[in-house]
């Protein structure tokens, strides 16, 4: 095929949002190299803890080594201060990682999710680009080879103070939609919606275009 | 890791830091013993907070005590006092308000004290098993206020450290410790472990005790670690004598 840009070698749609006392995470599930597709399971989602969840959207090969990096370092964190690490802190740390690669960079766009231990498990969703320049939001959060769909879709659906059914069928609605308009993303999708006591994840079915 | 700080090639690649046949570190011994010599500090957690002091005993009266300060802030919400060596004390202060700023750089968060005296006392222990290199003259008091509450520590010159409800280090440690532990409850709020600070140091102290002599940092529920004015101490002193 044409040559395509680094960013959008495998595809990837991932959308975070935040609600009452609770957020919500999504990915599609498309592995593709170039035009062909190779998998429809392939998640981009990460847990790093039971209320941290991180999104890796661009090279593939970049997000997983990335993840392994990432639990490397939050499993020693673990071990030295005896506490899982706040959302807040694992951003600050991811980007910190990511600016160290600042002339060879990661070629990924990291989406944050979690609730805070300190501050009454409070929403906190968070992204940046691939040098690490962070951006925190009270709504939602969106990366990916068709992320200004993304973004539109989630301006016209969100509402704030949703509890975790209604964020669900929300964030859902979002990315089924938002993936239609990418030949690179979709292929069905997962969704983790994570309250203080637990995380539901749940598959999605969509077009499998 | 060696050559203390000099950077190339150094002659010393093996420790200067080696067991006697007993098992013992004799320099770590040595080390201790410029500890004990060193003018007394203390320190005492209450339930709001932590107070450390030390004595400040100037060579002469020609020395301008105003310029003096042996209590050193690390971050905002620790500091640290010692026993020993002024100048290797001024290095590990240096060392710990690097090693807090980079945790600050890397998390956005203020480093938990443990976490601090962690790598201060690593930095300690490197010193006795690296070349051409010597123990640090000094046992450190830090005092902090984080998310665990209140905490004081204790290093040592060999690396070990320990948490403390009350400690005493340097010359007249164990009248200290000894003061320490009739006077020390658990419920006490910090403006009584202010008073038994003083009260203690004034028991081991050669001649009167005032504002000049004796230095107080102290941290509270504000996580604001600061080193009293010669004036809020002599309040404290005078509250103490009535």
């Amino acid at each position: 095929g044409e040559a395509m840009s680094i960013q959008t070698y495998n595809g990837a749609a991932i959308i975070a949002m935040s609600g009452q006392e609770c957020v919500a995470i999504a990915s599609d599930l498309r592995f593709g190299v170039q035009n062909q597709t190779l998998a429809c399971d392939h998640k981009k989602v990460y847990r790093m803890h039971d209320r941290l969840y991180m999104g890796l959207s661009g090279l593939a090969t970049d997000a997983q080594t990335l993840y392994k990096r990432f639990v490397f370092k939050h499993n020693l964190y673990r071990l030295r201060e005896e506490r899982d690490m706040r959302p807040q802190t694992f951003a600050s740390m991811v980007s910190a990682t990511l600016y160290e690669k600042r002339f060879g960079p990661y070629f990924v766009e990291p989406v944050i999710a979690g609730l805070d231990p300190e501050e009454g498990h409070a929403p906190f969703i968070a992204g940046m680009d691939s040098l690490g320049a962070m951006e925190t939001a009270k709504d939602f959060m969106c990366a990916g080879t068709n992320s200004e769909s993304l973004l539109g879709v989630c301006e016209t659906f969100y509402r704030p103070g949703l509890g975790p059914e209604e964020l669900f069928e929300v964030i859902s609605q979002c990315m089924l939609s938002g993936v239609d308009r990418d030949a690179l993303a979709g292929w069905g999708a997962v969704v983790y919606v994570i309250s203080k006591d637990q995380c539901i994840a749940r598959t999605l079915k969509g077009r499998m275009d | 890791l060696g050559g203390g700080g000099a950077m190339g090639e150094s002659a010393y690649s093996f420790s200067l830091t080696t067991f006697s046949p007993s098992g013992k570190l004799v320099q770590i011994e040595h080390a201790l013993n410029a500890v004990n010599q060193g003018h007394t500090s203390l320190g005492i957690k209450a339930l709001d907070g932590v107070v450390i002091a030390t004595e400040k005993k100037l060579p002469t009266t020609l020395v301008d005590g105003s310029t003096v300060q042996k209590t050193s802030l690390i971050t905002e919400q620790c500091g640290l006092v010692y026993s020993g060596m002024g100048p290797d004390s001024r290095v590990l202060a240096r060392k710990a308000r690097k090693a807090a700023q980079a945790y600050w750089q890397l998390y956005h968060e203020p480093i938990p004290v443990a976490q601090l005296v962690r790598e201060v006392a690593t930095v300690m222990q490197e010193f006795t098993q690296s070349g051409g290199v010597r123990p640090f003259g000094v046992s450190l008091l830090v005092a902090g206020y984080d998310r665990g509450g209140p905490q004081l520590y204790q290093v040592d010159p060999s690396g070990t450290y320990f948490a403390w409800k009350a400690s005493a280090i340097g010359k007249n440690m164990n009248n200290a410790k000894d003061f320490l532990e009739k006077r020390y409850n658990e419920e006490m709020e910090l403006e009584d472990a202010i008073h038994t600070a003083l009260l203690t140091l004034k028991e081991g102290f050669e001649g009167a005790l005032d504002e000049h002599n004796v230095e107080l940092g102290v941290v509270g529920r504000d996580r604001a670690f600061r080193v009293l004015t010669p004036a809020e101490v002599a309040d404290y002193l005078q509250e103490v004598d009535m």
